[in-house]
């Protein structure tokens, strides 16, 4: 099937089997592999690209449902040489070991830090409050997002800096 | 013969004029890594589009295929062959080694009919695209003769036996002094089977250069044994087969080793003459690659009552496959942990049909400690002792299990430390006394032990005229932070700016090293580094000082230094880069090796720490929640301080996940594990951690290698799980010795206390 | 995934009749759960169609004082809404409980409804199970069953329904709006939507091939404090153990049937005065386990007491 994703501000023109998901796209189409396939079931956060703005499971999609939409993976997001304060973040707490995790943490960052600025509940604060960048917030927010080496304390930290290199 | 005391000599790390040992540094490939531009096994471009495979697991634990249809398979569109027992390649027999120095031996793909695990690869489907792949795989029709899968544990504990070439070790008379001890303590505690659960699951790409050579991507942790291996499956010349793993996705010993993916990647790149790349599902991975096995420990303590040990025992049951022997030695770090006379260790194995046991991050340690460890605890308990003080009273001043000194022992510092930066004196002895709203609060503490080794490798270092410095070695990293230490450890032996540095490994053309594990990657391949870092040095000195156009020349080439990028003598200097450039255009090369000291077994070389762990308990549900949690460590000199606070940390976590989530259950009837996938093996997530912190204590060990460190990879595993458990009986006084603590057993545990 | 073909359906009308007139047809819009199941081939469709984006995902006032949802309104635009938010509490916590915040991002009102059990021998395509294959037995029934049914089960499945939000709106007496695929639109109770599984557990909903969700519509918010309450083994973005929904004077418990229960004999005793200890005990003499899941009988027991009273607290 033809279909046209907006990748990382690129229009890209695909012809594919309606079985490829949106993260094959990525993966094996366009080659680029910084999304990761960790379960292919939803189940760990690897895959996690931003739609539309919007940080989803690139696994647990097809690609022929986003004809027309705007994706951004995480080499939209900075490169080696010019890297976004996130990633900096990241580099500079050691948010990471393996790596493998690492591209889905940081486009879900730009996720969560996107929903905690819309008002977003959450578990941690699902009452009307406004929610605040609090450690607790950050932890609950990025669980959609296993990291096996277990860096997470370093996540927390590097979301921390993030945000204030944003602010 | 090398000895400890060749290491007593002065060297580059030891000086560490830059400073740059210990340093914090980001890590080397971290560039990378945040951007999603390291390229990991099913990632690489290969030279032309690949094809897909996908592997295809038995439905059964044991017995045979009987009958094999693939028709359906084969006319599905794209598929580009299906292959079962019945037509794949020829291969070597099991354990060939056509090569009589190689490092492993074939191990065939698709071997036979006989099925001796759930989920053994027994098809294999190859198709132009992943989607076609998947889609034949499951058109793969196996009909089986099952035989009664033997994989329940407890029920065949009585026909255990020991493992193979092993003794139960018994210093003193042990039941003599458990029984004539005032105070003892008799308790069984269980732990089930694990898996690595990588994030990265097991992948390979591999394409032929001509009829003869093998190209091979694949994701794990030893070089040498996985290039040997392959070469010896494949039927080739050892070294006819490159093999690289640049980039892994996490490892934890479930990548020590090569799975089906890496053998059926080659044998189908060679018979469709393009690359093929294949990757195990999340699901495949449960069964496919190894797991740690479950354990029965049952732990026995003699003691005074003034808490000094007469007697300490730790017998420990495990399983393995039905063909295999690995025992997972969870009584073994007892034996140097504490003082006590009498003492009683071994192992009892039953093999069953389940897949294949092997080492998972601190094998035994991990297991281990989260029964000693808590019956440290009962004890301090029942003799009104503070656990700490129990334990510092426990102290031995030699190796209590063989006399020998200790290299290093900071057990103490580590326990009292950690106690007054935790706050532990604000622990009430009496469980169930605080609470904070919803939650009963507890703390709990734990000591920690890992052993340390050093195993031959080599390493090579080159300079160019650019005066950048290579450092190359058949080393990998699988997110410990090896390339950075290695990067760390020749700018500081080459006086260079790290940015001045290139760190090249995971290739099977690069001097060999032992790979990741055992916690012995960052001393062995660091000595080595340091070592051909050091053989560089006298090479650039030598070229100075005989360069007639350096003004250098003449002077003593062992009194040459290096720093900031500038060769010196006295005050006669040039920068690196101008004499190489000059004096050796083509750059220079040497290597340097390592190899473990002869008399380095006069000494106990262990690493410590101590844990301490906060949690919460919900009375009514039965959750708990670690609320915070401190580790202090010491493990010799450090190279990274914070690769190594990441690596600590993360074991860390893995007791967490130990204690309270993680575990395979098995289904006796189908011999597999039940739970399958991320959603129902449950790592920790963000949430589960709360406020979480690793103090490493200042330490150089001399006797564990010329740098004086030691690996801190397993060593944060080791006792935090138990630490856990504790801090559950010190908030609720539920003791549960079956892992892990699950709300629908602590609640049990909770409603029988009365709560 | 076996081959399937692919629409994006025009309109709503143009779905239902699409659905009815093709065969092995089936609506996707979030894919979260649908797509899980097609990889593993437990899900066979032969044609989707997206209904993803048809203007079915607005969340608006409706003239008795309640709020339509949308069916395909993503389950994080439902949590978020001020209006959900402040008169709906129950539902926006319970939302957020469950899943993870992509796949919340991604997952929808009728989807949420409509995700199958995750019990794990549904999951695997080996063993034998009546919901995915009829007839073939039930892995769970003497297996590892700690997840399994206390309420409502039978010896052919004692499989759960997982979802969280759907608990909330069993407490909050919502009504499925759908459209019929002869185009006729129908509304009916949310205790309608799901089946106990009785002789035949792979129907889990009264829904007739080819009808859609197009909504959820809340009646007013009850007089009285609303919680949700989710114990699971991990803190975060895992499948529960058992859960509560209060709203005013109805319970709704999760993970306990195959279809979000609701709790009318504690209801009944809570009206009539009973503890909230007393009212649970109520409703737990109609419970039976299969062994592994016997906790969950005394979890429920005292997570809803302890429910009923937060619900209180919080409406003073």
């Amino acid at each position: 099937m033809k279909t046209t994703i907006t990748v990382n501000g690129q229009a890209r023109s695909l012809d594919l089997d309606p079985r490829t998901t949106l993260l094959d796209a990525l993966r094996e189409h366009l080659r680029l592999t910084g999304a990761k396939k960790g379960c292919d079931h939803g189940q760990c956060g690897a895959c996690t690209v931003l739609v539309n703005g919007v940080r989803i499971n690139a696994c647990l999609s097809l690609a022929v449902m986003h004809d027309g939409d705007e994706v951004l993976s995480i080499e939209g997001v900075g490169a080696p040489g010019s890297l976004h304060p996130v990633q900096q973040a990241f580099l500079s707490q050691d948010a990471f070991q393996c790596g493998y995790c690492t591209p889905g943490q940081i486009c879900s960052t730009l996720g969560l830090l996107a929903e905690i600025a819309a008002g977003h509940p959450s578990q941690e604060t699902p009452s009307d409050a406004p929610p605040v960048l609090s450690d607790a917030e950050i932890r609950e927010r990025m669980s959609g997002n296993i990291c096996r080496c277990s860096a997470y304390p370093q996540i927390v930290a590097a979301i921390r800096q993030a945000a204030e290199a944003l602010a | 013969m090398s000895s400890v005391s060749d290491w007593d000599v002065p060297n580059p790390v030891k000086e560490n004029r830059s400073g740059l040992i210990g340093k914090g540094v980001d890590r080397y490939e971290g560039p990378l890594k945040v951007t999603g531009t390291a390229p990991y096994a099913y990632e690489v471009q290969p030279p032309s589009p690949p094809a897909y495979g996908v592997m295809v697991g038995a439905t059964i634990a044991a017995g045979r295929i009987t009958d094999v249809d693939t028709a359906a398979a084969e006319a599905s569109p794209g598929v580009l062959a299906v292959w079962t027992h019945r037509n794949v390649p020829a291969q070597p027999p099991r354990g060939t080694k056509a090569h009589p120095r190689s490092t492993a031996g074939s191990k065939p793909a698709l071997e036979s009919d006989r099925v001796t695990y759930w989920g053994q690869p027994v098809a294999f489907v190859v198709a132009d695209t992943l989607e076609n792949a998947v889609a034949a795989s499951h058109m793969v029709q196996l009909t089986y003769a099952a035989d009664a899968p033997d994989v329940d544990f407890q029920a065949r504990l009585g026909d255990a036996v020991d493992p193979p070439g092993e003794k139960d070790v018994e210093v003193g008379d042990f039941q003599a002094g458990f029984e004539g001890s005032p105070v003892r303590l008799d308790e069984t505690w269980s732990t089930p089977i694990q898996n690595h659960v990588q994030m990265e699951p097991c992948a390979s790409l591999a394409w032929w250069e001509g009829p003869d050579r093998c190209i091979a991507h694949t994701s794990v942790q030893m070089v040498k044994p996985a290039q040997h291996g392959l070469a010896e499956t494949l039927g080739i010349d050892r070294d006819a087969v490159h093999l690289m793993t640049r980039y892994i996705g996490g490892g934890f010993g479930g990548k020590g080793q090569t799975y089906d993916d890496l053998t059926l990647a080659a044998l189908a790149a060679r018979a469709l003459g393009r690359p093929v790349k294949v990757a195990f599902t999340r699901q495949q991975m449960m069964h496919g690659t190894i797991h740690r096995p479950a354990t029965v420990m049952r732990v026995r303590l003699g003691a005074e009552r003034d808490g000094r040990l007469n007697a300490m025992s730790i017998m420990t049951w495990t399983h393995c496959h039905s063909d295999g022997s690995f025992t997972e030695h969870a009584s073994n770090f007892a034996r140097s942990l504490y003082a006590a006379p009498n003492r009683l260790t071994g192992h009892r194995l039953v093999r069953l049909d389940l897949p294949h046991a092997g080492p998972m991050r601190a094998p035994g340690e991990a297991s281990g400690t989260l029964s000693l460890e808590c019956a440290m605890d009962e004890l301090a308990e029942t003799l009104g002792l503070d656990p700490v003080e129990l334990r510092i009273r426990n102290e031995p001043e030699v190796d209590p299990e063989n006399g020998r000194p200790f290299s290093q022992r900071q057990l103490v510092r580590c326990l009292k430390e950690g106690a007054q930066l935790f706050g532990w004196d604000r622990r009430l002895p009496t469980p169930g006394q605080v609470r904070d709203g919803r939650w009963l609060v507890g703390l709990g503490m734990a000591a920690a032990i890992r052993g340390n080794f050093l195993l031959p490798a080599k390493c090579s270092f080159s300079v160019d005229a650019d005066g950048v410095i290579t450092v190359r070695q058949g080393m990998t990293d699988i997110g410990t932070g090896t390339y950075t230490v290695l990067a760390q450890i020749a700018a500081e032996t080459l006086g260079v700016p790290l940015g001045q540095v290139v760190v090249e490994i995971g290739d099977s053309e690069l001097p060999p090293a032992p790979g990741s594990g055992g916690q012995f990657g960052a001393a062995t391949a660091g000595s080595a580094a340091l070592a051909a870092g050091v053989n560089l040095r006298k090479a650039i000195a030598d070229l100075a000082v005989n360069d007639p156009g350096s003004p250098l020349h003449g002077g003593d080439s062992a009194s040459v230094t290096f720093q900031d990028g500038v060769v010196a003598l006295e005050n006669r200097s040039e920068t690196l880069r101008d004499l190489v450039r000059r004096a050796a255009p083509a750059g220079l090369t040497v290597e340097g090796e390592i190899r473990p000291a002869q008399d380095a077994q006069r000494w106990s070389t262990q690493t410590y720490g101590a844990h301490f762990c906060e949690v919460g308990v919900d009375p009514v549900t039965g959750e708990v929640r670690v609320r915070r949690m401190l580790g202090v460590f010491a493990a010799g000199r450090i190279l990274n301080a914070k690769t190594a606070r990441s690596q600590l940390t993360g074991g860390m976590i893995w007791g967490v996940a130990s204690a309270l989530t993680e575990g395979n259950a098995v289904d006796p009837r189908y011999g597999s594990l039940i739970n399958q996938d991320l959603a129902q093996y449950l790592v920790p997530v963000q949430a589960d951690i709360g406020d979480l912190e690793a103090i490493m204590l200042d330490e150089v060990d001399d006797k564990a290698n010329p740098m004086g460190i030691k690996g801190v990879g397993e060593l944060g595993n080791s006792g935090a799980g138990a630490a856990v458990a504790n801090a559950v009986y010190n908030a609720c006084g539920v003791r549960l010795r079956d892992y892990p603590i699950t709300p629908d057993k602590l609640l049990a545990g909770l409603i029988a206390a009365g709560r | 995934m076996r081959p399937f073909t692919y629409e994006r359906a025009a309109d709503a009308r143009a779905a239902v009749k699409s659905a009815s007139e093709t065969p092995g047809a089936r609506f996707i819009a979030g894919g979260t759960n649908l797509l899980d199941l097609m990889k593993l081939e437990i899900e066979r469709p032969q044609h989707l169609i997206d209904v993803g984006r048809l203007p079915m995902a607005e969340i608006e006032d409706t003239p008795d004082g309640g709020l339509r949802l949308g069916a395909v309104a993503s389950n994080t635009a439902v949590a978020a809404d001020s209006r959900v938010r402040g008169r709906y509490p129950v539902l926006s916590q319970a939302i957020v409980a469950g899943g993870s915040p992509q796949l919340r991002n991604k997952a929808t009102v009728a989807g949420n409804l409509l995700q199958r059990t995750r019990c794990a021998y549904f999951y695997d395509t080996s063993k034998p199970c009546n919901k995915r294959e009829p007839g073939s037995g039930c892995g769970a029934l003497e297996g590892l069953n700690r997840n399994a049914a206390i309420f409502g089960a039978s010896h052919a499945c004692i499989a759960t329904h997982t979802s969280d939000m759907a608990v909330a709106l069993v407490a909050l007496d919502a009504r499925v709006e759908t459209l019929t695929p002869s185009g006729q639109a129908r509304s009916f109770p949310i205790l309608e939507l799901h089946r106990l599984p009785g002789e035949t557990p792979h129907l889990e909903t009264h829904l007739v091939p080819g009808e859609l969700i197009t909504a959820v519509a809340l009646p007013p918010p009850p007089p009285g404090g609303q919680t949700y309450r989710k114990v699971r083994d991990r803190a975060s973005y895992a499948g529960g153990l058992a859960s509560v929904a209060v709203a005013g004077g109805a319970l709704a418990l999760g993970m306990v049937a195959h279809k979000p229960w609701r709790a009318v004999d504690a209801e009944a005793a809570l009206a009539s005065g009973a503890s909230p200890s007393e009212a649970m005990a109520r409703e737990l003499a109609g419970a039976s386990s299969a062994g592994r899941n016997d906790f969950k009988i005394p979890l429920v027991a005292r997570l809803g007491a302890a429910a009923i009273g937060e619900a209180r607290e919080g409406a003073r």
